[in-house]
């Protein structure tokens, strides 16, 4: 009976006996993740659900990410096979307006310039030794676009999922404090005072129906691998430009995103256990992130000085810079800078417009990668 | 294949594939632009 008694309280506490220094490490990089996402508001909705994520799956003999564990069975239901990215990317469709870009569509062309930063970290990676589909998993933290990055990561690269996600969300988050000194560094004053039209022809609302339709037929024709990434932001869109499912738009903009956001936030914490998470290629893979940001940033805002020459002076470099998929931040940032340095210079919308480039220019790159690498047969 | 063929080969078609996609992008929109002005609407 007490030896039953004594035998019963040792199971209590087993998980001290098994903690392993790795784990401490990552209680600690969790409790960071918590703090950011609590006092200082950085992407909250993702860096909660992932640092609390990487607390439940850092506390020995729980299990939960075994092959019945609750974290499994969650990750296995929408990361593994991608229905969540592809579900937050319907939510992300139906808040975008696309009117801006609509109204000056050269203004798409920075939103492709905004992703070049993707292919160059992708070829860094490779020199430092990353296999192909690993340096393509780390090269889309350029796009920065996490639905994006968490869906060509867990298809081509599963064990590099938490560290790319949280590089992607963490990184897209620290856009206004990564890309003022780049645009400051790499324009002049003269071309940051420089003011943009707003004579811009608004498109009709039937220009904006058949926007997303004719965009998925054909980007699919383009880059068919890609098709789930462009066909769910496109079918989003169409469902809040075409005004007659106001139910399913505010439902993909509200509850889905908001339930696929706190399940996927989990599902990637739980790929955060210490002793598969804490290597040297992790801290590579959060630099190479770092550095496809500021190549993104770069390449735009050269990009932007390009089309300012061949425009005769209509684009303000600073808008170069809004290329990426980080919506709205990167508009903000441009519009803030452009500011700075001539106070009736109202450069929002036309920002805007280059953010919403981004967004599909992202989704098209991944898209065009995919497609790449299945046409070198490198997967099937 | 190699890793410098392939990384090449994805920064050339990549970013080359990217810009050119989105360009066609562009003249898509400018062509739905024309077939769907704002007058007509504003006449229907």
């Amino acid at each position: 009976m007490f030896d039953a008694i004594v035998n019963g309280l040792s199971g209590l506490g087993a998980g001290v006996a098994h903690l392993h220094w790795s784990n401490l490490v990552m209680l600690a990089v969790a409790g960071l993740l918590l703090y950011l996402a609590i006092q200082k508001d950085v992407e909250p909705l993702l860096l909660v659900p992932i640092g609390f994520g990487a607390i439940l799956v850092n506390i020995p003999l729980a299990d939960l990410m075994a092959e019945e564990g609750f974290l499994r069975t969650i990750y296995n239901m929408g990361v593994a096979n991608e229905i969540f990215p592809l579900l937050i990317f319907v939510g992300i469709g139906a808040m975008t307006d696309f009117g801006p870009l609509l109204e000056n569509p050269k203004i798409f062309l920075l939103g492709a310039a905004g992703q070049f930063g993707i292919f160059l970290t992708l070829g860094l990676a490779l020199m430092f030794g990353f296999s192909k589909l690993d340096a393509v998993a780390i090269g889309v933290i350029g796009a920065c676009d996490g639905p994006t990055a968490i869906y060509v990561s867990s298809k081509f690269a599963p064990h590099l999922l938490g560290a790319v996600s949280v590089a992607a969300y963490s990184y897209m988050s620290l856009v206004p404090v990564i890309q003022p000194p780049i645009m400051r560094l790499l324009t002049t004053e003269k071309e940051r005072t420089m003011s943009m039209d707003s004579d811009t022809k608004p498109a009709s609302k039937a220009a904006k129906i058949a926007f997303p339709i004719v965009i998925t037929i054909v980007g699919g024709l383009i880059a068919p691998k890609g098709l789930p990434l462009l066909g769910t932001v496109m079918l989003g869109n169409l469902m809040r430009e075409c005004g007659v499912v106001n139910r399913l738009t505010k439902a993909s903009e509200n509850e889905i995103a908001n339930v696929v956001t706190l399940l996927l936030g989990i599902s990637i914490g739980a790929t955060m256990d210490g002793r598969l998470f804490l290597k040297g290629q992790t801290m590579l893979v959060l630099s190479f992130g770092f550095l496809a940001i500021i190549l993104d940033t770069v390449c735009g805002v050269l990009f932007g000085k390009l089309m300012n020459l061949f425009t005769g002076g209509k684009i303000n470099p600073l808008i170069g810079a809004a290329g990426i998929s980080a919506y709205p931040m990167a508009a903000r940032v441009a519009q803030r800078e452009g500011l700075k340095y001539n106070q009736f210079n109202f450069l929002l919308m036309h920002a805007i417009g280059a953010n919403t480039g981004g967004q599909v220019g992202s989704v098209m790159a991944a898209a065009i990668m995919l497609s790449v690498l299945q046409g070198m047969g490198i997967v099937p | 294949m190699s890793n410098l063929e392939f990384g090449f080969t994805m920064i050339v078609v990549g970013m080359g594939g990217t810009l050119a996609v989105l360009a066609m992008f562009a003249v898509v929109m400018n062509l739905l632009k024309k077939i769907f002005p704002l007058t007509a609407e504003k006449a229907d």
